[in-house]
This record gives C-alpha cells, structure tokens and sequence, in this order.
C-alpha cells in the first residue's frame, strides 16, 4: 500500500462523508408495522399485475403481484396479514402509484410459507435468472432495475468479468457496508450464482478505501477455489456510478449511450449480490434489506432490517423520532436521493437510506448569477461542460442541449450543484430538460 | 398534503462551502498585501487613489439599482481595487473616482451585471482613462521628500489641466524603451517593489503571495498565470538569445503590470475560459501579445490590451476547447464528425 495511487476515475467531488454517524452499527430488525403498503411499481419498467383482492389472507413472501412484460419485476408480501385493497398511495417519486394495502396481522410469526427451490448448482444456467427473476430481485443500490434482464445480456456482447459494487459512495449511507460486514459469505454465495449464471469465471468487488474492515472481510472470506478479487478504491464521489467503477476497475470508458456489457463487464450491488444467495439458501425472496436512517435529524441513526412498504413514519418512530432542527427527508444518499413530502410514503425496495437532514446540514442558499469559474466542468465525471448546459436551460433551448451538449450523457449525479459556488441548481435544470425532452418525444 | 415543517428541494440535497461570495472576498483579502505595500512604498496617496476609484466603482453600481447593497457580493470591491491598482500615485482623484464609474457601467453593468461581461471591467476603465487622460495616466512623480506628503495632482479639480511637477521618475519599462540611455533595472528592485510605477505593479513577489493564496483556497485558476508567464518568458528569451529584443526574459517578467495582470486581471473567472485546455490557449495568446506589444508597440507596456483582446476571444476559445465527453473518441474524431453533418 502506501506510495501506490489507489483507481479511480477522473474528476468528480468530494462531499463531506458523515459515514461515522452509523458505520459502526450493527444492523438490527425493525418491528414490523401495522401496515404496509407495496406500490406495484417498484422498480424501472412496467407495474406489476396485481394478483390479490381485497379481504385476502396472505403469508409473508407470498407473490402478490406479477411482472407484466419483459422489464418489470415481481412484488412479494413483505409481512403476514390480510389485503385492505388496493389504492393509490404517496409514492416516494412524488406521484401517487397504485398500491398494495395490507393490514400486518400482529399475532402472526411473520414465518414465510415453504417454498421449493432448486438447488442452485443442479439447474441449468438459464434458469438461475429464472429463479431470481421469480425472487423479484432488482438493483439495490438506487436504480432498481430488475436483475434476470441484466443476466440475459445480447448474444454479441458476452460478459466477461462480474464487478461488485461496494463502493457506496454516497455520503451518509453505510447499509453496503454492513452487508459486507455482517454477511459476507452471502455476497460471496451471490457471486458464485451469478457467475454461474453469465458462465464466467472471474469477479472483482469494488470497494472505496474509507471501509477498510469491509475490504478485509472480504478479501479474508473468498472462498478458495473463487477468483475473486478485492479492489480499493479512492474515495471520490461518484465512485459507485456504473461507469465510474467500470474505468476504476478495467480502465474501460463504456461508450456513450452504450450498456456496460459492451465492454463486457456486469456491475451488481452488494446487497442485491447477498439477496441472490438468500432465494437459494432459504428460498426468501426480496422482501427486506439493510437501510441506513441517518442525518442530523434523527434521534437515533442506525442501521436497520426493514420490510418494505414500511411506512416512513412509522421507521421514524421507531429511530427516536425527529429533531426540533429536522429540515428535510431524503430517501437515498444526499447527492442523488429524493426528498419525501409526506411521512405516509413507504420504503422500497431501492431505499437504501433514509436521511433526515437538519437546518445547518442542508442550508438553503441565495442563487447567484454564473460567474463561469468552470468548476463545474472539473467536476464533471462524464467531462461535460455544465455551464454551457445551465446556460442553455436558462432559457429553455432544451433541444439544443440534447444535440449539442450531449444532455443524454448527464446521469444527474449532482456533482456540478454540489460545487457551483453561486448556488445554481444545475442538476435539477438538466432533470427539468430530460423530462420535458420525454414528453416533447411522446408528442 | 405535505407535512408542515418538512422541506422539499430537488437533489444534491447538500452543498459544498464554497461560494461566490466568499470567492470575491477572498480575492479582496489577498490585495490588501498589495495595498500595504503601495502605501508604504508611495504614501498616502496610494490609498486615496484606491479610494477613489473603489468609490466609484461602488457608487456606480448602487445607481444602476442592478444590487441592494454594492458590497454584498465583493465584485465591485474588486473591480474598483483593481482599477486603482494599475493607476500611478499621483493620479487626479477625480479620473480615479470616473475610471472606476466608467469601467463598472459600460465594462459590468449595460451587459447585465454580475457574470455577464465580456471585458475585464477594471482594464475597461483603465483604457478609458488612457483614452482620456493620457499625460495623468503617464505620470509617475518623483518620490516626495515626505511619505505623508500627497503626490502628483491627487487633488487637482476635475477639468483643470493637471500641473505636472517638474520632476518625473520612469518606470523600468519606460527607461528601457524610450529612455536617452537604456538602464536594466536591478531584478531585486523588481521584485521587492522599490521602483516608480503604478500601485500595484511594483512588488512581485506581493502579487505571487496573493496569487498563492487564491490558487491553494481553489479560487483562482492557476493554469492562467503560469501560462502567461510562460509563455512570456520562453517567447521574450527567444526573442533576446536572437538580439530581436533588448529586454532580458527575467526582466521581462517582472516588470510593469504582467505579475498584476497575469494573477488578478486575466484570472477573473467571467472573463477567462471554462476549461483548463482554453485557459492555456488564452494565457498563452495574452503572453505572445505582451511580448509583441513591449518590443514592437508604441508603448511601453502591453499587458492591459493584451488581455482585453483576449477577453474577446474567449467565447470562441470556449467553444474550440469543449471537453471530449466520456465514453466518445477524441475530440477531433467528433468534430470531423459534426462539420460532415
């Protein structure tokens, strides 16, 4: 170690991590609420069909709705109880989404049903992606795209290498980090699956170099007769971007508006890695995960075992409740997360953090006009010009950000907001232009 | 529907420390080095000028109602310091306080204010009264017996042909180029300060200390500085090994107002290019410049047009100089695209 420069990518920020609140934290079960409530659409793609009605009784890991079409995802029901309908409900997108309703039954076991699965070593390798598939298995570390669509990459570009993601680079957030922790050879089982699955052999896990326990867990519980390997990375947001830790990682630039496996790479999330292990070793499917509830504003921060749906006020009662000073909850890392309007929205599958920041973490400041001091554009990962862009938004040349500024490649990572002295909301701009770009295009 | 009391903002939900204002602060703090060493060096005149033209600068602002309070983002402080800064000693307080009210209305504000000027609006003042008042502006008095004494005209009343003492002393540049005798002055007067000039153009090593400070707190671009001095030196070195030119490259460095220029007026971040390749392209432009103005040019320092005409050039520069985005072949192979389609 030492003199060696650790990989990384070029620019990018660096964001006061706030890790210590709750790294050290061990991950503890939240008591299941009296309700919860799973929106049909939890990941990227088509809603899940509905397969329960009103008045049902159903067991925890029952299917309770089914993937419609090729990128959808099942929903699974994350406690025991009975269907109070199915209704629209706050969603932590803003939008109100049809949901599954179901009143917890507070006398159950909360035991799944018994289910039947293959073991995963005696199963042609098409049909591991059919079990998690089946498992409702999506990307947990923010985007949620469903898992079995990535194991079946086109026929032409073959995968060579699995990198895990266990960087999490967001500030705040530590739930990857007690994933690798606390359940190490569940990531280590996952990767075996999946590298059985794509039918290679060769793994890399990503790890930013602030987890220095984790990186040593890992590296100490490979299992023999894996090629695994360990890599530290340099601290540096955004780390854990796909394309970010691809270049880490392989040195590769996947090419613009082309997917990771045109360099031949699969990157997976740790914890979404560690679910792929629990459908065989107990046939539980994605019905609960890790999340971090941490800021300022939180009377307890922690690292908690949450069922979905879980309602946000129901996790911040049981967390100690809320500051005098709590300002602000975001669901995901602050850089990228989503600030919530209402306590009625429940937790997803994709929440891997709940943050309540304070005044004094999240200040709200005067917008001044660009002084075009270009920092901004050292600290763009994917070497676009911001200010150019912003420039454009201003006055709502939306098509010509797209053609000329190359818009499509913004992945709206925040890094230029994060350091725009003068306050400008680039991000938020250049979000405000993709959507009104979709809707132009729907036209 | 929402909750009272909680905030909805779009993401990045935190924020780094830096911010405008403090950025124009810090250039404020990273002067007053400067200004200490002017007033030591020319008495206090040195701050009347600085004065002056500071006040008009401010009061300029406040009159066009483009801000509440002309202090409150430092820009204009700027501006108006270092407009006094290129000024001799002895300058009429009165064209210090009408450079400054010049620079600040037709250099900053009929663009828009804050952000959306083209020219340096200090070296726009400063051309003005070159313009203007070409004698005053060339006039470096003769070092008073007494430091408290006022130098030159600082109180002459506007619109009266100023009275020039007697006794003038020329600055390094000046009595290289134009004097009867050619004298090189010593480097360790250059870089200390003790030689006729304007305010803030004698010390060097003053201006690298400050420059120093802003480039290691990130709020200056150092790419622009070190290219222009560069440049100015490995092009004005060719140009002496060759006996093209009677001025030394070191001397060439440290004299007149390139160190002023190259670290507080070319590095004002609405008037230079956004990325470090244009930064380069800029700094190096304004060094050949230089050297073209000091050794052929009419005048014996080149440093403020230099700049103002690259100032012209950087929207053009910016567009030359977008960066490769990730995941695309070099930059050439996409424009070579882009000028088929």
């Amino acid at each position: 170690m030492g003199a060696r420069e650790l990989l990384t990518f070029r620019h990018g920020v660096h964001p006061p991590e706030n890790k210590h609140l709750t790294e050290g934290i061990a991950s503890r079960r939240l008591p299941f609420p009296g309700e919860v409530i799973l929106p049909l659409s939890q990941h990227i793609g088509a809603p899940a069909k509905a397969l329960v009605k009103a008045g049902e009784r159903i067991e925890r890991g029952d299917v309770i709705a089914e993937a419609e079409g090729m990128i959808s995802s099942r929903v699974h029901a994350t406690a025991s109880g009975t269907v109070k309908g199915i209704e629209h409900w706050p969603h932590p997108s803003g939008s109100m989404q049809p949901s599954i309703r179901i009143e917890v039954d507070p006398h159950s076991t909360q035991m799944q049903r018994p289910r039947l699965v293959p073991h995963w070593n005696e199963v042609p390798a098409e049909q591991l992606s059919e079990e998690i598939s089946k498992a409702g298995i999506v990307g947990l570390g923010g985007a949620a795209f469903p898992m079995h669509v990535k194991l079946r990459p086109p026929k032409d570009q073959p995968i060579e290498v699995l990198i895990v993601n266990g960087c999490e680079c967001e500030p705040y957030l530590t739930s990857d980090h007690r994933t690798m922790l606390e359940h190490p050879d569940d990531v280590h089982m996952g990767i075996r699956i999946v590298l059985r699955a794509l039918g290679i052999t060769r793994a890399v896990i990503g790890i930013e170099a602030n987890k220095p326990d984790a990186i040593e867990v890992m590296r100490k519980t490979v299992p023999g007769d894996l090629d695994v390997s360990v890599q530290t990375l340099k601290v540096k947001y955004p780390q854990g971007a796909e394309k970010m830790l691809i270049k880490a990682v392989t040195g590769r630039e996947v090419p613009s508006g082309k997917l990771p496996a045109s360099v031949g790479v699969l990157v997976q999330n740790v914890a979404t890695t560690a679910n792929v292990a629990r459908i065989f070793e107990t046939g539980q499917p994605l019905i609960e995960r890790i999340m971090t509830v941490s800021g300022r504003g939180i009377r307890q921060p922690g690292n908690w075992v949450i069922p979905f749906g879980t309602r946000l006020r129901d996790v911040i009662d049981a967390c100690g409740g809320l500051t005098e000073d709590a300002a602000e909850i975001v669901f995901g890392g602050p850089m990228m997360g989503q600030s919530q309007a209402t306590l009625d929205v429940p937790v997803l599958k994709a929440t891997g953090g709940i943050l309540v920041l304070s005044k004094d973490e999240c200040k709200q400041q005067d917008i001044l006009p660009c002084i075009r001091c270009g920092k901004c554009v050292e600290a763009c990962p994917v070497f676009l010009n911001p200010q150019l862009l912003g420039s454009l938004a201003r006055v709502e040349r939306f098509e010509e950000m797209a053609q000329e500024a190359d818009l499509g490649d913004c992945m709206l990572c925040g890094c230029c907001s994060f350091v725009c002295p003068s306050n400008i909301p680039l991000s938020q701009m250049f979000a405000m232009a993709k959507f009104q770009l979709n809707r132009l295009a729907r036209l | 529907m929402s909750d009272p009391g909680i905030r909805l903002t779009a993401s990045p939900h935190v924020r780094s420390a830096e911010s405008t204002i403090r950025i124009m602060w810090s250039v404020v703090i990273s002067l007053v080095p400067v200004i200490a060493a002017s007033t030591y060096f020319f008495g206090p005149s040195a701050l009347l000028v600085l004065l002056a033209s500071v006040a008009g600068c401010l009061i300029t602002e406040r009159l066009f109602g483009a801000v509440k309070s002309s202090l409150a983002d430092g820009s204009a402080m700027i501006t108006g310091l270092l407009l006094g800064l290129t000024l001799p000693p002895g300058f009429p307080l009165w064209m210090a306080f009408l450079g400054g009210a010049f620079g600040m209305a037709f250099g900053k504000l009929i663009f828009g204010g804050l952000g959306q000027n083209i020219f340096n609006p200090a070296l726009l003042g400063r051309a003005f009264l070159q313009a203007a008042f070409p004698v005053a502006i060339t006039t470096w008095p003769a070092k008073p017996e007494n430091w408290w004494t006022l130098q030159g005209d600082n109180l002459a009343w506007p619109f009266m042909s100023p009275v020039v003492d007697g006794v003038t002393g020329a600055t390094p540049l000046g009595n290289l180029k134009f004097g009867d005798e050619p004298v090189i002055t010593p480097i360790s007067d250059l870089l200390f300060g003790t030689t006729a000039g304007s305010l803030g153009e004698t010390s060097a090593v003053l201006l690298l200390i400050g420059g120093l400070y802003l480039a290691i707190r990130g709020h200056l671009n150092w790419h622009i500085p070190v290219s222009i001095l560069l440049s100015v030196y490995l092009l004005s070195g060719l140009f002496y090994a060759i006996g093209i030119s009677q001025f030394p490259p070191l001397f060439m460095l440290l004299s007149g107002g390139l160190m002023l220029g190259a670290i507080y007026m070319a590095t004002d971040m609405v008037t230079s290019p956004v990325t470090n390749a244009g930064c380069w392209v800029f700094g190096v432009g304004i060094g050949a410049l230089v050297v073209i103005i000091r050794i052929w040019g009419g005048l014996p320092e080149g440093v403020m047009y230099a700049i103002l005409l690259m100032n012209a050039l950087v929207p053009f520069i910016n567009r030359a100089t977008q960066p490769r985005k990730f995941g695309s072949a070099r930059r050439k192979a996409a424009a070579a695209r882009k000028g088929g389609s």
